[in-house]
């Protein structure tokens, strides 16, 4: 069966720890760490990263658009 | 099964769904955690890429927290005086008339001390874009009421909440510059969900398309959160934005072109 696999990638130091992207996963991938970046905000990270699926909507929310977002499809 | 796919196998160039656009200068962004003003830029940046017309826009910014626009958007930018930007956007349009032009302003600046560029631009019918960022206070200059502050809220200088007996009544500029005939397009959005922001992309699509018709003002106002005027949390001043501000402020299209409909 083809799924379709996600992944994110967070530019950590452009991260401002907002958090509005944590409710707007549907799948609960993104958490914010508890390291501090350099300019001491609890960057947000993959917390379950098996779960995305690449929506998008995290990246569509960032108000400083440090979400890369990829997605690809993989038969089972 | 296959092999277990791993976070390396999905990042790669031919998966890219969603990259930030080079049209943001890079550098970070001077707003606060989760203020919505990033995304309001990001959705202006994006249009103006997917419309391919970088070096045909012209942007204006405002007084407020957006006042740096410029420094973030890699386009021509103008910053005016504080109310100005309607004003500046004409002189601009009707100077360059092949261009894109269009303004980004708070409601502090649009809706307060630029009350009569505002009106004036839109009653005129200049054939401009007008991006209005609606949080219901002055943010810039520490959390003010405004004109678009509700009742009963809370502001620095309506610590009581606004009574409308003494202060009046919040208003609703969008609804106001509706009823004038040289708007051509007019609309409320916001960017709070993924679901707000693509629609609110497409309206600012339509009102960046609308100029090749010279038909007159296009404005998409966005109800946005200023947490740090709010004194909230981002994900809680958006939470409270719903609650309190979208009853006042309904998201939706108010006037739309009869040929758009
Ligand atoms: C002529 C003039 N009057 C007053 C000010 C002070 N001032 C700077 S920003 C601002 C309010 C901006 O509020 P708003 O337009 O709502 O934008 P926000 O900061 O909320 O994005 C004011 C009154 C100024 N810079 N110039
Ligand atoms: S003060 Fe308010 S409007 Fe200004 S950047 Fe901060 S959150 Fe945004």
């Amino acid at each position: 069966m083809a799924k379709v696999k996600g992944s994110i990638v967070v530019n950590i130091e452009r991260c401002k720890g907002c958090g509005v992207c944590v409710p707007s996963c549907p799948q609960s991938v993104i958490a914010l760490h508890e390291d501090v970046n350099a300019k001491g905000y609890h960057y947000a990270y993959m917390a379950n990263p098996e779960e995305c699926t690449g929506c998008a909507n995290c990246a569509m929310v960032c108000p400083d658009a440090v979400i890369t977002v990829y997605r690809m499809k993989v038969n089972e | 099964m296959a092999e277990k796919i791993t976070t390396n196998d999905i990042v790669k160039e031919e998966n890219l769904v969603f990259r930030k656009t080079p049209l943001f200068i890079d550098k970070p962004l001077s707003y606060c955690p989760g203020c919505g003003h990033g995304v309001a830029h990001r959705l202006v940046l994006e249009t103006i890429e997917e419309m391919g017309i970088q070096s045909e826009t012209i942007g204006v910014a405002p007084v407020g927290c957006s006042v740096l626009a410029y420094e973030f958007m890699d386009i021509d930018m103008q910053q005016a005086a504080h109310g100005r930007a309607p004003a500046l956007a004409t002189a601009i349009k009707r100077l360059h008339p092949e261009k894109f032009v269009f303004t980004y302003q708070g409601d502090g600046d649009l809706a307060a001390i630029g009350t009569a560029e505002t009106i004036h631009a839109c009653n005129r019918g200049e054939n401009i874009t007008i991006i209005f960022i609606n949080n219901g206070i002055y943010g810039m200059t520490g959390g003010q009421m405004a004109p678009t502050t509700l009742p009963g809220m809370k502001s620095s200088t309506s610590p009581y909440g606004r009574d409308i007996k003494t202060m009046g009544n919040p208003l609703k500029i969008t609804e106001l510059v509706a009823q004038l005939p040289g708007t051509y397009y007019v609309t409320r959005q916001a960017v709070h969900t993924p679901g707000a922001v693509r629609k609110a992309k497409k309206a600012i699509r339509m009102a960046f398309e609308n100029q090749k018709l010279n038909k007159g003002v296009s404005f998409v106002e966005i109800v946005s959160n200023c947490n740090s005027g709010w004194k909230m949390e981002p994900v809680q001043a958006n939470e409270w934005m719903v609650e309190n501000m979208f009853p006042f402020f309904p998201l939706g299209d108010i006037k739309v072109p009869a040929e758009q409909k």
